[in-house]
């Protein structure tokens, strides 16, 4: 692993058995993640963000090649070491956010430390730490029914956040929100990536998104086209 | 506890299936319960009058005699044997005397059993101390379903015909002394008692018996020349087998609700298993293992049965208790089926019986809740999250 890398892509190929034979979803791809960046994965539909997404999250094995995800490398995962690496070390946030319907707003962010055991004081305060970053502390007692989308995918993101992850995944964070609630969620994941020096990266095709990125990778037909660094 | 508590909140938020669910369990609870209870009660109050009126610890039969075939009685006596003697005059053993009769009560004709018993007995309930074997005229008791069927009521006479020793046919008139009732119809219907020596006398087989009843058991099987000792197990086996063969056909009923439940249970899991991909997928996602996943909905599918125990409780509770208060009255013609059963019957909840029917629905409602739940560890959890999984 190169020095202050968390992420290394070697040669990764992707492909899924469809009908008899196979498609390959992603071939060929070589990238590299330092601490604290602010990525995306951008590129049309189908070109392959999602999976990659996927096997960084350790959701998905390569068929081919080498990847190493905060120090476990492909070779060494199974079921368990991958469960307990994103239980640990990885948050997810989802386009269609995900949330838990039965559970309260405070219940669903508590509940990643519940699978870490974390205990009762220490949770509540986290909880209530994470509600504040992402500005909806005053929904705590609301079930997700009752929330916009703007309000849920905050939620999400508070979800994501509150074990203090080295890694956020987000799949197409913004793509049931309108401009401002993606603007505003964009800024709080921009300051959270600032503040705590959490690594995001983002698979999206969303302008809006793009606009905020210091590294865009662009993606086509399962190919990295380019990789570029945006000073800000 | 992580499941218990999502499992709780997942249930309470499908509120009314839930309740309905919950509500068909609870009734195949109570149910099952009240069931067994009513035949474990059933079998206990049998028992216990059996004894009392019929078999108290046991019988010594003479070697010929057997209950189910008449034609033996005309052999089955003998003299009380010596070892039983003392006993006897104790009242630690009664010997009874039985030889086959017809009454004509109102000129028709029945076939009866004559049995002979000491006056003095004080081993059965069978209030023998109101038959006189000083008086002139034969004094005989009877149970309330002969009397019944022969249409006969105390002070009555009634005629009868019966062969002695030899197979010399004799008859003459008895007087109805007392009318007795009890739940113990293999002491009432088609018998009438009369005085040990009366009988002796009449049929000319002085110091004879038939069986004789004891108020001790000396061992399931011992024998004393030409006499075998009958227990408890002996005589309830065939109690037992009614018992059982009643509580296989009233288990019918339960278990079909019983049934019911589950199949809404496993529907139920069907359903919400595939209503709820994208939770299953986020769970992987946010580090749970598959196996705990199922385990959450196993969890839940099976939490079903525990809230039918706490509505079971709220409302079987004080039902089951006033049953075993005031009894369930039995249908008319429940004395027909041969066995022990008096006009109230009081239903026996064990607490083995109560927590073996809550481990055996606790058991079932799991597995079929496990059963749709184990689709999940076969599930693609980046199809799950979106919710492509048909
Ligand atoms: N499980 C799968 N089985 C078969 N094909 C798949 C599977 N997942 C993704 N694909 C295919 O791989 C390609 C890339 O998919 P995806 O990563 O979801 O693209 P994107 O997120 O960029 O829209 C698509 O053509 C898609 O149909
Ligand atoms: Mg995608």
């Amino acid at each position: 692993m190169k020095n202050g890398s968390i992420i290394t892509i070697e040669s990764l190929i992707k492909s899924f058995p469809i009908g008899g034979g196979e498609f390959t979803a992603l071939n060929g791809i070589n990238l590299t993640f330092a601490k604290g960046e602010f990525s995306g994965i951008v590129g049309p539909s189908g070109s392959g963000k999602t999976t990659l997404l996927n096997i960084l999250g350790s959701l998905d094995s390569p068929t081919k090649g080498h990847t190493n995800v905060l120090g476990t490398a492909s070779d060494q995962m199974n079921p368990r070491v991958s469960a307990m690496l994103r239980k640990k070390h990885i948050g997810f946030i989802f386009q269609t956010y995900n949330l838990m319907p039965v559970y309260t707003v405070f219940e669903n962010v508590e509940f990643p430390l519940l699978l870490l055991k974390t205990p009762a004081a220490e949770r509540k305060k986290a909880v209530l730490e994470a509600l504040e970053w992402v500005g909806i502390s005053d929904k705590v007692k609301s079930k997700p029914p009752q929330l916009s989308g703007g309000e849920s995918q905050r939620v999400a993101i508070a979800r994501a956040m509150v074990k203090k992850p080295d890694l956020v995944l987000a799949d197409e964070p913004t793509a049931n929100l309108d401009a401002e609630n993606s603007h505003h969620i964009l800024q709080t994941m921009e300051n959270l990536n600032k503040e705590l020096q959490t690594t995001f990266v983002f698979a999206t095709h969303d302008e809006k998104v793009i606009g905020y990125l210091r590294r865009i990778i662009t993606l086509e037909d399962g190919k990295v086209v380019s990789d570029k660094n945006i000073k800000k | 506890m992580i499941a218990l508590k999502l499992a709780y909140k997942n249930l309470v938020g499908a509120g009314l299936r839930t309740l309905l669910i919950v509500f068909v369990l609870s009734l195949a609870y109570v149910l099952i319960i009240y069931m067994n209870g009513l035949y474990q009660g059933w079998d206990r109050q049998a028992r216990i009058e059996t004894i009392a009126w019929e078999v108290a610890e046991g019988q010594y039969w003479q070697t010929e005699y057997d209950p189910y075939d008449a034609m033996t009685l005309t052999d089955a006596h003998a003299p009380v044997p010596a070892e039983l003697e003392a006993s006897v005059s104790e009242g630690k053993a009664v010997p009874i005397l039985i030889t086959q009769a017809t009454i004509y009560p109102e000129g028709r004709m029945m076939g009866a059993l004559l049995k002979g018993i000491d006056t003095r007995q004080k081993l059965l309930s069978i209030p023998t101390d109101l038959l006189d074997p000083d008086s002139d005229e034969i004094t005989a008791i009877v149970g309330t379903r002969l009397a019944k069927a022969a249409g006969l009521e105390i002070g009555d006479k009634l005629l009868i015909r019966w062969r002695d020793v030899n197979g010399t046919f004799d008859a003459t008139d008895l007087k109805i002394a007392e009318i007795f009732k009890t739940a113990v119809p293999a002491v009432d219907q088609g018998q009438v008692w009369i005085p040990l020596s009366t009988l002796q006398e009449i049929t000319g087989m002085s110091g004879e018996a038939s069986l004789v009843v004891v108020d001790k058991s000396p061992g399931e099987g011992t024998s004393i020349s030409g006499w075998e000792f009958k227990g408890h197990d002996f005589l309830f086996k065939a109690l037992e087998e009614m018992i059982k063969s009643k509580t296989v056909g009233g288990s019918v009923f339960y278990l079909i609700i019983l049934a019911l439940a589950l199949l809404a249970i496993f529907d139920t899991q069907v359903l919400s298993i595939f209503r709820r991909q994208r939770e299953i997928g986020t769970y992987i996602a946010m580090g749970m293992t598959r196996k705990q996943v199922v385990g959450i909905f196993t969890v839940e599918g099976g939490m079903h049965a525990i809230l039918a125990v706490v509505l079971g409780a709220l409302y079987g509770f004080p039902l089951l208790l006033w049953t075993t208060k005031t009894g369930i009255k039995m249908p008319e013609g429940t004395d027909d089926f041969g066995m022990a059963a008096a006009e109230h019957m009081y239903p026996y909840y064990s607490l083995a019986l109560i927590i073996g029917t809550i481990i055996l629905v606790m058991i079932a409602t799991t597995i079929v809740s496990y059963m749709p739940s184990r689709k999940i560890s076969k599930m693609n959890p980046n199809d799950a999250i979106r919710g492509k999984i048909i």
